[in-house]
């Protein structure tokens, strides 16, 4: 891992997430650098999904910390201070949700312009024009003053992608996005989420199944297994010549 | 015998069913109608007294305006304290939606409106630093703690309608308002309670049309001859001429009346609520393509 630690935008340390007594995520470390997108892979149940949930604090660490663009914070009861300072951290991180909870009593620009509203992100007009080039970005300007009930999946994710992209986040997490899509809807957001690579230089945390996505996009994988990270690399390595077994036997399947 | 029978049957078959229930209303009045006038039922004086009865409806609704008001409040506030887990809100909730749920009706407007005044005035007798005029205070008109009791008790009995209207708002929507950095009242205010509203709205309107029922009760406390409701006014005139029958008949016309009213107003709401949700449209537009490709050359 090159870089000195200001290029970290989110750190994982020592992560344990546990429901009740199952636990789930048994000790994960990782850090993800500015600009890097890594993908993160697994058995479901693997705890891939849990600790992307934890890294904004959705669900709450069991034990460990999560240190996004400089707020460390440990999991725990959740005081009146603490509740602000994961929402502090909450505005460095954008989600993007498997079944995308899109608002259905808003229209597609009100969902986009809701968030940067409410946290005073720069003036009225800005916020509507910075809506209005995100979802050209996302090619669906034409469907702003749509319901999101009128919409494809594709083009729904498409719009919850624009929505986390308006609060201008330091990192963007994917939580299997395209898994509830139809297969023909999966092309379009798989390649919207590239241009955040390519051209914005996003920095995207990605749990999914597309190894094409991950081959072309992904700087550093991750295989998790049983609530573990078992092998970290560059998608070239991993994919091509993984070194364990059970890496090897979820590829065959999901390739 | 079962041949005619036969041929009845698959005659009425052709009658629209909404035409067929319609005549059994219409016969079901006429019925009604034959028992009245041969049991002496005088139409006259329904005509001559209606407009006095009916001179109560204002206070009905103001009654019923009113309490539905507080009771949403109630509802709102106690639904909220029900899902926190602040203890001292939960248990302020739980304690409340216990207590009103568990007396009558008859006996929280008794309380309020008789048993409530002495107690400010005996605490104000024992404690001199309370302000003055406290001893006042729990002195209401008949029509004021009319309204609270209503508002508190139907309140009481919506919290739970809240409460699971609020909790049948997918658990996504709020993790979603929560990723995007919304503070609480933020996603409950924009995300989750204008969602909830969908469900709450049918069974709120169903509590207002059975406080408009409940507004009745309102009569025990004595009402003052300025603001008697239809209910009162009714059993004024009908005791006075012995026409109980009339007046009574008129004053169960009236309520009906309001509730049919009030449920069709009910019925447009939620269909405008459900705008942005239902995929009928899609369904629309498809059929209406299949029609022009059919218009446009033959299968």
């Amino acid at each position: 891992m090159t870089g000195t630690s200001t290029d970290v935008v989110v750190r994982i340390e020592g992560l344990h997430k546990s429901f009740g007594h199952l636990e789930v995520v048994k000790g994960v470390d990782l850090d993800v650098h500015r600009g890097e997108v890594v993908v993160v892979f697994g058995r479901s149940g693997s705890g891939k999904s849990t600790v992307l949930r934890c890294v904004n604090f959705i669900e709450d660490p069991t034990e460990g910390s999560i240190e996004v663009a400089g707020i460390r914070l440990g999991g725990g009861h959740r005081t009146r201070r603490k509740r602000e300072q994961i929402r502090q951290l909450r505005l460095h991180v954008g989600m993007v949700f498997q079944q995308f909870n899109l608002f259905p009593n808003m229209t597609v620009l009100d969902n986009v312009t809701c968030a940067p509203r409410m946290a005073g992100k720069g003036s009225e007009t800005e916020i509507a024009q910075r809506a209005k080039d995100l979802l050209d970005r996302v090619g669906l300007a034409d469907k702003a003053r749509e319901h999101p009930a009128r919409l494809s999946g594709g083009q729904q994710q498409r719009v919850a992608i624009a929505r986390a992209l308006a609060m201008e986040p330091d990192v963007m997490l994917f939580d299997e996005p395209t898994s509830a899509l139809d297969p023909e809807l999966t092309g379009e957001v798989l390649s919207v989420m590239k241009t955040l690579s390519t051209e914005m230089h996003m920095t995207m945390m990605v749990v999914t199944h597309e190894m094409g996505f991950a081959r072309e996009v992904a700087d550093r994988m991750a295989f998790f297994h049983e609530g573990r990270i078992l092998e970290e690399g560059p998608p070239s390595e991993l994919i091509a010549s993984p070194r364990y077994a059970e890496t090897r036997a979820f590829l065959e399947a999901v390739l | 015998m079962s041949d005619t029978w036969e041929r009845v049957q698959l005659a009425s078959a052709r009658i629209p069913f909404r035409i067929k229930t319609g005549a059994v209303w219409i016969a079901l009045f006429a019925f009604l109608g034959f028992v009245g006038s041969s049991a002496g039922f005088d139409l006259q004086w329904i005509q001559d007294n209606m407009r006095y009865i009916a001179g109560g409806l204002r206070y009905t609704m103001y009654t019923a305006l009113g309490g539905i008001a507080l009771a949403v409040v109630m509802a709102l506030l106690g639904a909220l304290a029900r899902i926190s887990r602040n203890p001292v809100a939960n248990g302020i909730a739980g304690f409340y939606v216990s207590f009103f749920r568990g007396t009558p009706l008859i006996v929280q407007m008794f309380l309020l409106y008789l048993a409530l005044p002495p107690v400010g005035r005996n605490l104000a007798a024992k404690y001199d630093w309370l302000p003055e005029g406290f001893a006042d205070w729990f002195l209401l008109d008949v029509m004021t703690a009319g309204i609270i009791a209503l508002g508190l008790n139907y309140g009481a009995y919506m919290t739970e309608i809240f409460r699971a209207g609020i909790q049948s708002v997918a658990a996504g929507q709020g993790e979603a308002a929560d990723a995007l950095g919304m503070t609480y009242l933020q996603k409950m205010r924009k995300v989750v309670l204008p969602q909830a509203l969908r469900v709450i709205i049918p069974p709120t309107g169903n509590e207002f049309i059975a406080m408009m029922k409940d507004t009745a009760l309102v009569s025990f406390l004595g009402t003052t001859v300025d603001t008697m409701e239809i209910f009162r006014r009714a059993q004024l005139v009908g005791k006075h001429d012995f026409k109980n029958l009339e007046a009574y008949v008129a004053v169960a016309l009236l309520y009906w009346a309001l509730t049919v009213l009030f449920t069709y107003f009910q019925a447009r709401l939620e269909r405008r609520l459900g705008r942005g949700y239902d995929r009928s449209h899609v369904v629309k537009l498809a059929e209406a393509s299949l029609r022009q490709r059919r218009a446009a050359g033959p299968a």
